[in-house]
């Protein structure tokens, strides 16, 4: 697996590559001007809360929306000339479900290669392959609609790979599954990964860009917010713990000026406070010293949201 | 690059492909209404209406044609059962493939265009009207509604009238955002006053004046008028079949242009 410290550096051999794209929408930007390297063999995510411009971003990527401005290379060619010839070396797993309800499982995978110009010959032995990795092969007579959500997105990742593509795209792959869904598929993922396939996927779950990704840009309001590796981030924009403290709604604001000098930051929610430390229950002990008793509190590891709050001053998820 | 190669070339196919292979889910219910539609109406109307009108006729009635009333309305009948089939094929699964299931949006994040989405579509349609059009024809042959050697050209002028409207309505449909009844609004308000005052059942000089705008816009007249003259030798000047044939084709190409148009305008958002 590629470090992510070499991975930044790789712009001449990147598979995608992007300049200032942008993409607005009459006045409204989705996408403001943002540039972005992507090597061989990386996984790696857009981070940001819903409307930041990651689908947007994703579809010029995938060669189904003109830029527009900047530029952009995708395997090494100009998605507004050859979006075909891109498309065919791409697998895309979109945000919205469209396989054909109207064909069996096994099917879906069948027709969707032939888009790819792939024989008959060829599709068979590769859509039971597929199955099996999706760990369908038992469903591949059953309709589409019998499938569960977990089913259904692992089907669709599976007919993203009919073509063996050199990038897999994945937009907001988990986004309405139970949580033993998400595992499953983070686990089918992660092979795929480990093969070496090209990742390139957006989420809003912070665990979900830890999990798989090597680097990722956080993106808020159609731009660049920071990028790197999901620890690399962490450290650069939070400590190494957080002590979440509650008080309950009334007293949080109140407490906040008492606890500000114990961590290295605060953040105040409007449920809690996030104290920031590379040690969280020194801190709490301080707390505790202080006389301020929390109704509750916790002691945890920074992670991508911490990061997110900090650039953004907001919630991932709101 | 070869991967875009095929894709480019045999996009449509791949599409048409598709659309067939879903319609094979339908199968028993295109046979059945493919062959339960001529066989009903040739017997109900040229059979048993026929007896009436016929002897009308023979008492001296006016307002109709030279030849038995079986012969008359069977033609048009194929171009109606033409038609209906377009209007359900290019109106609520376009919106599906759009919206509804959107799978013409995965067709496009596959190789293929949108133009080449809306063309494979169509290849699937043509196909379907087709072959209906053919278990029509020989219904019709069955019934001795044929008389004329060029009777087969009847399967052509059914495929392009279907094709005509169809494409119109395949153009609005990949336009239309959201269905709140207009596809039922058409059928009820477009395509039955069409089939109605078309000329299909009673020619369209015995409607007073006023109203033979309608047949001269209608497709189904144009068809309908086209396939008289083929099936049984239907006398009318030769310029007005060519004004046939230019109308029919035009609203083709205008709707199918304008429709593949449409699709790459909304699939790339």
């Amino acid at each position: 697996m590629p470090s992510p410290d070499t991975l930044s550096s790789t712009a001449n051999n990147a598979v995608i590559s992007a300049s200032n794209l942008t993409k607005k929408y009459k006045d409204f930007a989705a996408v403001d001007g943002i540039s972005f390297d992507i090597a061989p063999g990386e996984s790696f995510g857009f981070l940001g809360p819903n409307g930041a411009g990651k689908s947007t971003t994703m579809r010029m990527i995938g060669a189904v929306s003109t830029r527009t401005s900047g530029d952009l290379s995708v395997v090494g060619l100009d998605p507004n000339q050859f979006g075909p010839e891109i498309r065919s070396q791409l697998g895309v797993v979109p945000q919205e479900d469209n396989l054909d309800s109207e064909l069996k499982v096994r099917d879906n995978l069948i027709v969707y290669g032939r888009y790819f110009g792939l024989p008959h010959s060829y599709l068979g032995p590769k859509a039971d392959e597929l199955l099996e990795f999706a760990q369908l092969g038992e469903k591949a007579k059953s309709r589409v609609d019998d499938l569960s959500g977990g089913m259904k997105r692992r089907l669709t990742i599976a007919r993203a790979l009919i073509n063996n593509p050199r990038i897999l795209m994945l937009d907001e792959p988990t986004t309405g599954l139970d949580p033993q869904a998400r595992h499953i598929l983070w686990d089918r993922l992660f092979r795929l990964k480990e093969q070496g396939t090209t990742l390139v996927l957006t989420t809003h779950y912070m665990d979900e860009a830890e999990q798989l990704c090597d680097r990722l840009v956080v993106i808020d309001k159609g731009t660049i917010m920071a990028e790197g590796s999901p620890s690399s981030l962490i450290k650069k924009y939070s400590t190494r713990e957080v002590l979440e403290l509650r008080f309950g709604s009334d007293r949080n604001a109140d407490v906040a000026q008492q606890v500000e000098p114990l961590g290295e930051r605060i953040e105040v929610l409007p449920d809690r406070i996030l104290v920031y430390s590379d040690n969280g229950e020194v801190v709490l002990q301080k707390v505790t010293d202080l006389g301020l008793n929390p109704l509750t509190s916790l002691v945890r590891r920074s992670s991508l949201e911490d990061v997110f709050l900090r650039l953004t001053g907001r919630s991932l998820i709101e | 690059m070869a991967g875009g190669l095929k894709p480019r070339r045999f996009g449509g196919l791949y599409v048409a492909e598709h659309r067939l292979k879903v319609m094979r889910g339908y199968l028993q219910t295109m046979v059945a209404t493919g062959i339960g539609t001529p066989l009903l109406y040739l017997y109900a109307l040229g059979v048993g209406l026929a007896t009436l009108v016929d002897a009308n006729m023979a008492n001296g009635g006016s307002g109709g044609s030279e030849v038995s009333y079986l012969i008359f309305v069977a033609p048009a009948l194929l171009c109606s059962a033409a038609m209906t089939t377009a209007t359900e094929e290019f109106s609520y699964p376009i919106m599906l493939g759009f919206k509804w299931n959107p799978t013409f949006f995965g067709m496009n994040a596959a190789p293929l265009q949108g133009g080449q989405i809306i063309n494979g579509v169509t290849y699937a349609v043509i196909v379907r009207l087709v072959a209906q059009s053919i278990v029509y024809y020989l219904f019709m042959l069955l019934f001795g509604a044929i008389p004329g050697p060029f009777g087969w050209l009847v399967i052509v002028v059914g495929v392009l009238t279907g094709m005509s409207l169809g494409a119109l309505l395949m153009a609005y449909a990949t336009h239309l955002k959201e269905d709140k009844g207009q596809f039922n609004y058409i059928m009820r308000f477009g395509v039955i006053p069409l089939t109605l005052f078309s000329g299909t059942f009673f020619p369209l000089s015995t409607l007073p004046v006023w109203l033979h705008w309608i047949g001269w816009i209608s497709p189904l007249w144009h068809g309908t008028e086209l396939s008289r003259v083929l099936s049984y030798g239907y006398q009318e000047p030769a310029w007005l079949s060519v004004v046939h044939v230019a109308y029919l084709v035009l609203l083709i190409v205008v709707g199918w242009w304008l429709a593949r148009r449409l699709a790459v305008k909304r699939l790339n958002r």
